[in-house]
């Protein structure tokens, strides 16, 4: 039984084929990468792997349970979690609440409780707000506990929503470009916190765009162009593999490229 | 300072409570009392409303609806049927839940214009089964109404019923306060906020849509049947598309998400026509140009507006006091 098994998945948007007859399997414990040129269908794929599309053919098992045609919530509560690229927080709500409605699967308030607030409830609120509270530090935002959610600069609601869907205790993450608009410093970061998350047991499957955060985190790759699987494998094997240099640049670019030695850091898709 | 601002639902509570037992000093005469009350089941509405528009961020233009469904479900049961007025009240309050809950859970998938859309045909067709269906309900010309007796003890003293509905009002407000502060109400305001985000942490969109909606319907309709119960004769006056409005009205005005705007924008709302009747041709003018001043100035709402200024004095006022601001390291 794979960790995550996606089998000849495809969706159409009218004419449109935005993933096509997609197949492979993912391994629990490691850092897996999507990546491909614009609008090779990344984005719907993640979109597709958490329940917000439902397929229009192909099945997407998830520990062995079948979860294709599931509504959103029932995803996360098997497990995935998931960030968006472009930004989807709570900005009626401090960033500590926003982090604490990721928790909303652990916590069991009925709406008896909720109205007439009893005792028990208040505990399990203070150990929730207490959770969360250690969910921003472990992504370093330590000190906006007490900011609201609309007063925090880019790259902290970035790591913002990583401390929401943490909060989900996902064994199965999905980050969307979670380096976009990022400054080298705070790519560097998220590398590392990439680098942790796996330590706590979470499987992460990361859509980037930044070349040198997915050659330094990712354990294996997915390469996509026009919805279809370009290649997959080791970082290192995708990297040299001439399809992949092709898509992203062109067939000539491509073959200038393969007619040098060491070619693939200078195609623009190497560290 | 966290610790202070950590209870604004105890002190808006003690607030609102020493406003309503202090409130009498100034109620000259029985009109006084019918307008106090009048603001009391206004603002019983508005706070379910809010919840469902202010928080849940999901509208509806057919409360008053609701509102009718309690009204003349406790005027028909106690009046042609003599069910004891609590009875009938519950009954009423039951039936406006399952009705909010069978029609919520189609209308509630529709968003924006359509919802509006929806929900406002929903309070019509209450409207056109209350005036058509004279028999029960008297038609257009309405229906005299029992009023509330609890054994052989009718209550019909406005003074006691400015005790009874002030106390209704400090329970609806407490009950939506806690509602908010719970995990159920963080899921509505992340509703509101993200919807796409929320479902994916695992928050059931339609379930707890079709539970604010019920919620706000059972407001609506306990509000209904005391004030069919009180003036003892109701009218579908009360159930038309205007009240409906007026009551989003309030709402919007006094300050979406705002428990205590909720009541400010119907104790606002509902005083302000009173007030301005001297004024005879122009009254509405008048309160137009006020209702539109309030939203230039204040966009938000009265009281989200006035709790933001406090907040931007407090802070200026803070930051003076401090010896140096804290360098932003751009984290």
């Amino acid at each position: 039984m794979n960790f995550l098994e996606v089998e000849s998945l495809s969706k159409v948007f009218g004419g449109v084929h935005a993933v096509e007859d997609l197949s492979f399997d993912f391994q629990a414990g490691a850092v897996h990468s999507i990546i491909g040129p614009n609008g090779a269908g990344k984005t719907t794929l993640l979109n597709l792997l958490t329940g917000i599309y439902s397929p229009s053919a192909g099945r997407i098992r998830f520990e062995g349970q079948d979860l294709t045609g599931l509504a959103p919530h029932e995803f996360a509560r098997r497990g995935i979690a998931r960030t968006f690229q472009n930004l989807q927080l709570f900005f009626n709500m401090s960033a500590l609440e926003n982090v604490m409605v990721g928790r909303h699967l652990h916590e069991r308030c009925g709406l008896a409780s909720a109205l007439l607030r009893f005792p028990r409830l208040s505990r399990e609120e203070l150990a929730c707000r207490e959770e969360a509270a250690e969910l921003m530090r472990y992504v370093g935002l330590a000190r906006y506990l007490g900011t609201a959610a609309d007063a925090m600069p880019y790259g902290a609601l970035k790591r913002l929503e990583i401390a929401r869907a943490l909060a989900t205790r996902p064994r199965l993450l999905l980050l969307d470009e979670p380096a976009a608009g990022l400054n080298p410093t705070e790519a560097l970061e998220l590398d590392q916190l990439i680098g942790r998350l796996t330590g706590r047991g979470v499987t992460v499957v990361l859509v980037e765009h930044n070349m040198h955060l997915v050659m330094g985190v990712s354990d294996h790759i997915l390469v996509l162009d026009y919805g279809r699987k370009l290649a997959e494998g080791p970082a290192a094997a995708v990297r040299e593999d001439p399809r992949v240099i092709e898509a992203y640049l062109g067939s000539a670019a491509a073959a200038r490229n393969l007619g040098a030695a060491g070619a693939a850091p200078r195609a623009g898709i190497g560290p | 300072m966290a610790a202070r601002f950590a209870t604004p639902r105890a002190g808006g509570m003690a607030a609102l409570a020493a406003l309503i037992a202090l409130l009498p000093l100034g109620l000259r005469n029985d009109y006084f009392y019918d307008v106090a009350i009048l603001v009391g089941l206004n603002a019983i509405v508005c706070v379910g409303l809010n919840l469902l528009v202010g928080y849940a961020g999901q509208i509806s233009l057919g409360h008053a609806g609701f509102f009718g469904i309690g009204a003349y479900g406790s005027a028909i049961l106690a009046t042609r049927y003599g069910w004891p007025p609590l009875a009938a009240m519950l009954a009423a309050t039951l039936a406006a839940a399952a009705i909010a809950f069978a029609v919520g859970r189609p209308i509630l998938r529709l968003r924006g214009h359509y919802l509006a859309m929806a929900t406002l045909a929903l309070g019509v067709i209450v409207y056109m089964v209350i005036s058509t269906e004279d028999r029960f309900t008297g038609g257009p010309d309405g229906m005299t109404v029992a009023p509330l007796a609890i054994g052989g003890w009718a209550l019909r003293d406005p003074r006691l019923w400015y005790w009874v509905v002030g106390a209704l009002l400090l329970a609806a407000v407490w009950f939506a306060l806690n509602l908010i502060d719970s995990p159920t109400g963080r899921a509505l305001r992340a509703l509101h906020g993200s919807e796409v985000a929320a479902e994916v942490v695992g928050v059931d969109a339609t379930r707890h849509k079709v539970m604010v909606f019920v919620v706000s319907a059972v407001y609506a309709s306990i509000a209904g049947s005391l004030n069919a119960h009180f003036s003892g004769f109701i009218t579908p006056a009360k159930v038309t598309f205007l009240h409906s409005i007026e009551l989003v009205t309030m709402v919007v005005f006094g300050g979406m998400a705002s428990t205590f705007g909720a009541v400010v924008g119907a104790a606002a709302l509902t005083t302000l026509p009173q007030v301005l009747t001297p004024l005879k041709d122009y009254e509405m003018m008048v309160l137009g140009a006020v209702m539109m001043g309030t939203m230039i100035f204040m966009p938000r709402g009265v009281v989200p507006s006035l709790q933001a200024l406090l907040t931007r004095r407090r802070d200026a006022a803070a930051a003076a006091a401090a010896p140096a601001p804290r360098p932003g390291d751009g984290q």
